[in-house]
């Protein structure tokens, strides 16, 4: 049991890494915020692991949910911008 | 030719001194993290226990889960800024975006069948979730903000399915609402003022203190958060007109 909680502990922590690295160096601006989006799911993942059942809640829902979704409109605006030019 | 072979040379020092520069950063950034890593590992034991004291005081608390008496008596100064900051950003997005009240209420305008029953399926039972978190912020991980978050995206949902046409400014309504939340924190705070201190809450009271101000908080910055999303300045509608 303590083998696969640290097993899970460590994927987790790679992951974090993995997809904020990701969401940093990626090109397309859409992915970017796909990435952010996931990036906040795992963390709050994370802060549940930690055994912050309150900030998890408050970083899936505001952290991925809400800006995301002002990131997904900023990233259409810009690109209507971009077609209108 | 001179000039060309000049500018070649010139283009790949710049490449190199910018693959240097990222190489910099690279391994500064590596090395800052690792040292914080080690150093997470290898804190010094706190001065202060603050989980024994909150343990102890939680029951004048008028809460029986520790972040809730934490957040809303204990340290309930710090949730009515948090509060003021929200109030100050929604009126930063509605300073930015003008105040003209005749422009059309917006709208989606493609609309999608099975978003749309779904969402209509959904948002009573997003308002049922809302409701049971904020009463169970009490005594289990919960709470107003997580409430209003749930309830923020629930209005998010209803405008992006078309089943909710937002107004291009709140009316005097729905300014009421988005202030309720800050003006009911301030009254209870000052008129704890009268009895003691700012935001002492009388210990028989502190339970109904708190469930009236998480209700209010709910409320208030669900509408809040849903209207960061739906008053961003929107340049599509700036060009047509």
């Amino acid at each position: 049991m303590n083998a696969f909680a640290t097993a899970f502990d460590l994927l987790l922590a790679l992951s974090l890494l993995w997809s904020g690295a990701r969401a940093l160096t990626v090109t397309d601006l859409f992915r970017a915020v796909v990435l952010f989006i996931v990036f906040g799911l795992l963390m709050a993942l994370a802060w549940a692991r930690l055994a912050a059942p309150d900030i998890a809640l408050a970083e899936a829902a505001i952290g991925a949910g809400l800006t995301g979704a002002l990131l997904l409109d900023a990233v259409g605006h810009m690109r209507a911008h971009k077609r209108e030019r | 030719m001179r000039p060309l072979m000049r500018l070649l040379v010139r283009l790949r020092i710049l490449a190199l001194e910018h693959l240097l520069l990222r190489g910099t950063v690279l391994i500064f950034s590596a090395a800052f993290g690792l040292l914080m890593g080690w150093a997470m590992l290898d804190l010094p034991a706190p001065a202060v226990q603050l989980a024994p004291l909150v343990q102890a005081h939680i029951a004048d608390s008028g809460a029986s889960h520790p972040v809730t008496a934490v957040l809303l008596n204990f340290r309930g100064y710090d949730t009515l800024l948090e509060i003021a900051v929200l109030l100050l950003a929604i009126l930063g997005v509605l300073a930015a975006r003008g105040n003209d009240p005749s422009g059309e209420h917006h709208m989606q305008d493609t609309p999608q069948p099975v978003l749309q029953l779904m969402t209509r399926g959904l948002t009573p039972l997003m308002v049922l979730v809302a409701g049971y978190l904020l009463w169970a912020g009490a005594f289990q991980p919960g709470g107003a903000f997580q409430a209003s978050a749930v309830l923020a995206a629930g209005v998010v949902l209803l405008y992006l399915a078309g089943l909710l046409a937002a107004p291009p400014t709140p009316g005097p309504l729905l300014r009421v609402g988005l202030t309720s939340g800050f003006v009911v924190f301030v009254v209870i705070a000052a008129a704890a003022l009268w009895q003691g201190a700012l935001l002492q809450y009388p210990p028989a009271w502190a339970g109904a203190l708190i469930l009236i101000i998480e209700a209010s908080l709910t409320f208030s910055v669900a509408l809040i958060l849903a209207g960061l999303f739906l008053w961003l300045p929107n340049e599509d509608e700036e060009a047509e007109e």
